[in-house]
């Protein structure tokens, strides 16, 4: 019952988000709405239990990803400067109530941790899909090729990009 | 819960997504609406890892995700250099591959 209910809600927020970044007419509100959208599906994620991929979605996509996007954005778009000159006080005392309230939580959460208390034998509670060991395991014996693949990928992007985006001294 | 969920959650995504990538003119949205697309699918994988109780399909978005990076990065530069070259963000104008 709770299951479902937390599927309909992050669901929705994903469905709405992902129609906000089609609808909204400024990129950089689009780029935020994608934020959003991949939160949401983070927290699916976790419905799945899927840990690892929940973490990695909000650390390496709604962070180090998008924020190349809203980089480059700002970079070219000359609405998004103007966005830092917004006068409207409410939006920032909104900002504040939300940022207040997010530390409080994460105090709360941290003085409730107790660490001789975590599960130590997580993969044996909700089966083998849920180990993030097991993952790794997985990962770093069978599909050990693919991932050394990856780095190269990456490697061969890097410099792509270096190539692409230097300017021309000529 | 049901598979049939995510799935049917995945594919409102992913046409969303495929429904900006089309009717986008500007070539941030562009990629905004494919990294949608990317996420869709990454849904569909770990739905069915989740189904099939099998650990591949994370890895799979684990590998998706870090091509997601790469086309990323590749992607803006390339911007970046449309707008020097060009000075517009409109695909339309992006029309010849060379000159």
């Amino acid at each position: 019952m709770m299951e479902t209910l937390f599927f309909y809600f992050f669901g929705g927020i994903a469905l709405l988000a992902a129609i906000s970044v089609v609808v909204q007419r400024r990129v950089f509100y689009s780029a935020l709405s994608l934020i959003l959208c991949l939160c949401a599906v983070a927290a699916l994620y976790l419905l799945l239990q899927a840990p690892f991929i929940a973490a990695v979605q909000v650390i390496v996509y709604a962070g180090a990803i998008m924020v190349l996007f809203l980089f480059v954005i700002m970079l070219l778009d000359p609405f998004s400067a103007a966005i830092l000159r917004d006068k409207r006080k409410y939006l920032g005392y909104f900002a504040a109530f939300l940022g207040i309230s997010a530390l409080v939580l994460l105090i709360l959460l941290l003085r409730s941790y107790d660490p001789g208390q975590t599960p130590r034998n997580f993969e044996l509670i909700n089966g083998a899909a849920a180990s993030v060991r097991y993952l790794g395991q997985v990962l770093f014996r069978e599909y050990l090729v693919p991932f050394e693949m990856t780095s190269v990928l990456i490697l061969i992007a890097v410099i792509g990009v270096v190539v692409l985006a230097r300017r021309q001294s000529s | 819960m049901d598979i049939i969920h995510y799935l049917i959650l995945s594919l409102l995504l992913f046409f969303v997504g495929a429904v900006g990538f089309i009717i986008k003119k500007n070539v941030i949205s562009v990629f905004l609406c494919l990294e949608l697309m990317l996420n869709a699918v990454n849904l569909t994988f770990v739905a069915f890892a989740k189904h099939l109780n099998q650990v591949q399909g994370q890895i799979f978005v684990f590998l998706v995700m870090v091509v997601a990076a790469a086309e990323a990065a590749v992607g803006l530069a390339l911007t970046i250099v449309l707008f020097r070259n060009r000075n517009t963000l409109n695909v339309d104008d992006a029309d010849t591959m060379k000159w």
